[in-house]
């Protein structure tokens, strides 16, 4: 890909908008369409474009593979502990109503904060997956 | 706070591996993702006893997730009959988890335990999500979670035939599930509800349609490839055989069990025994398919080269009798259903524990080279035999429990050509458990094979076979703590009351 100087300046031009995009699907995603799902595929998209690009090795360094072992599991976590964290504070599992003042608020946190989990893990795991795809082959693929 | 932390349990039971799932991979050493799985599963177990306690004592739970009211939010209820799956799915799982090191430990290498005990956990987390949920939806997503994660462990297994055995349950899997959701979603255009509760009333209604006929159809057929009910069963011989012993023992015990449950609470709650049975010939059909798989099974099992895919094709066969029981649509058939259910997964947990045990020792499954075992193995051969009786149903094990339970109910139905077929397939059983106790005690051992160090499995192994196997003998011993349950689960199951 070294010599195709477009593809290289388009690309570097075009991953921060998908970035940002992809935190706006994620963060507005009550109000409009979108949400967790949606945002983690777009996040990881604009990584697969960087790996595929300036080559997997760069997106390696950039996220290495045991950062997203990692950060998948604190997304189901993040998801999970919201719900603990209603049980705690008195509710049933996932009942937003008992994280704020009032249920409205309450409903709202709940729905960012559990959507946030989802967006972590999804963009992790496709992340994971072109990693595990694009390594096929090679010798050296230790820990995806 | 102590209420309700025990009004949480319902969720809890689901929850608390779904998160200790995230934490085995995070912790990642093996030890630290084995102690974790322990914990995890033993507390599962406790939670399960108690609800199990409350269920006989208090009558059915309810538990809203989310505080939705059902029928608009997600409705978990556990009532008397799946308390009872329940504690088999969480007592196997906990009686697995101090049997997994040390088999695992030699099938897989080490840096990919920690992901074995991570898929165990999200397999057993669907498990029990099927038998707590009363939402036709969610038990679809949980059918999914323990699908997916059961593909992964049985493609885990230490030979490279695992993969095809795995790709080939994906598929067929996938249909199942596939199906089941078509049938779901034929019964929510009809109603408008996902609820079990609220669809067993609105569905009489649209009884009399096609689009009701077929998400009957789909529903059934879907959870029939699950439950490898014959001729779905193709799936199973290779994916027992190839799968970790560990986790064999685990899949084998619960998730065919599982399967068969979603199948009786849509035919008994959800669609109604008078519906699919009066209506529609569905139990001509089972009862057909069920006599089918527990000789045709029975008889390909005697054949078999290989101790895992004996026994696996032995699970086709008893499948065969736990769908007879509740084809015959009555209290004392579903009753012993749900008596072979527990019994047979007892049974065939601690029979694939110690082919688990000999398989740690010699590395091989299959019969010849486990030729004269019993000398060098004796504990393990003889908790393969003893498991062994309780399969064929000799008195005094869980087997003839189950065996005279279904009897009788066949009799008192007035099936006597079905009653001969199930005393057959028992011969058969005879033949085939013979077959292995022949190669373990009454034939020498290989002069080559016994180059191997000779000697018994680890402790923790034999402590867990021998736990199932005295559970199957106190069973078969004292049943009535046993039948009082199930009966009471049957008679509320088919009495109308959830």
């Amino acid at each position: 890909m070294r010599e195709h100087t477009v593809l290289r300046v388009v690309a570097q031009l075009i991953i921060p908008p998908i970035l940002i995009f992809a935190l706006y699907v994620q963060f507005h995603g009550d109000y409009s369409p979108g949400g967790g799902f949606q945002a983690g595929v777009i996040g990881a998209s604009a990584i697969i474009l960087y790996g595929l690009i300036f080559g997997v090795e760069a997106a390696r360094r950039a996220i290495p593979p045991t950062a997203l072992r990692i950060t998948a599991s604190l997304g189901v976590l993040i998801y999970g502990g919201t719900g603990v964290a209603t049980m705690l504070a008195g509710g049933n599992f996932l009942d937003y109503d008992v994280l704020a003042h009032d249920p409205i608020h309450g409903q709202h946190y709940g729905l960012l904060i559990v959507e946030f989990g989802v967006g972590v893990t999804v963009a992790s795991i496709m992340i994971a997956i072109f990693y595990v795809f694009a390594g096929r082959g090679r010798v050296e693929d230790r820990d995806t | 706070m102590i209420a309700h932390f025990v009004s949480q349990f319902p969720i809890l039971v689901v929850v608390v591996p779904l998160l200790t799932m995230p934490l085995v991979v995070l912790a990642h050493r093996a030890f630290a993702a084995w102690a974790l799985y322990l914990a995890c599963t033993w507390a599962v177990f406790a939670m399960a006893c108690a609800l199990f306690a409350r269920v006989a004592t208090h009558g059915p739970i309810d538990y809203a997730v989310g505080g939705w009211a059902p029928p608009f939010g997600i409705e978990l209820v556990i009532d008397s009959f799946n308390a009872v799956v329940l504690l088999l799915v969480a007592g196997m799982a906990a009686i697995n988890s101090i049997y997994a090191r040390a088999s695992l430990a030699r099938e897989i290498e080490p840096e990919r335990l920690y992901l074995v005990y991570a898929l165990m956990l999200a397999c057993l987390a669907g498990l029990i999500g099927i038998t707590v949920t009363g939402d036709a939806f969610n038990l679809f997503v949980f059918l999914e979670i323990s699908s997916l994660s059961s593909y992964a462990l049985i493609a885990m297994g230490p030979k490279r035939r695992a993969l095809l055995s795995s790709f080939q349950y994906l598929i067929m899997g996938t249909v199942g599930g596939t199906f089941l959701l078509i049938g779901v979603g034929l019964a929510y255009m009809m109603t408008g509800t996902l609820n079990m509760a609220d669809l067993a009333t609105r569905l009489p209604a649209v009884f009399d349609t096609r689009t009701c006929q077929a998400a009957l159809a789909f529903i059934v057929v879907g959870l029939s490839l699950k439950a490898a009910l014959f001729p779905a069963h193709i799936w199973l011989p290779n994916a027992y055989t190839y799968a970790p012993s560990s986790v064999t023992a685990f899949i084998a015990a619960t998730s065919t069990k599982v399967a068969v449950y979603a199948l009786i609470r849509f035919v008994f709650t959800v669609f109604g025994a008078s519906y699919a049975f009066e209506q529609l010939p569905l139990n001509q059909v089972l009862l057909g398919l069920s006599a089918i798989a527990m000789i045709a099974a029975s008889l390909a099992a005697i054949f078999q080269t290989d101790v895992k895919r004996l026994l696996a094709w032995s699970s086709v066969a008893q499948m065969g009798y736990i769908v007879t029981g509740f084809a015959l649509a009555s209290t004392a058939g579903l009753s012993a259903s749900l008596v072979h259910i527990v019994n047979h997964g007892l049974i065939k947990g601690a029979l694939f524990m110690a082919v688990g045990a000999m398989a740690w020792r010699t590395r091989t499954t299959s019969i010849n080279d486990l030729a004269g075992l019993g000398r060098t193995m004796p504990f393990t051969s003889a908790a393969f035999v003893v498991g062994g009786l309780s399969l064929i149903g000799v008195p005094a094990t869980a087997g003839f429990i189950s065996k005279w339970a279904l009897l009788s109910a066949i009799l008192a139905a007035g099936h006597y050509l079905i009653a001969a077929l199930v005393l057959i397939a028992s011969l058969l059983a005879v033949i085939y458990v013979g077959k292995v106790v022949e190669a373990l005690y009454f034939r020498p051992r290989d002069a080559e094979a016994s180059n191997h160090d000779a000697g018994e499995a680890p402790l923790a192994m034999q402590i867990a076979t021998w736990a199932l196997i005295a559970l199957n003998v106190a069973i078969g011993l004292h049943a009535s703590p046993e039948l009082t349950a199930t009966g009471r689960a049957a008679h509320a199951l088919i009495g109308g009351g959830a």
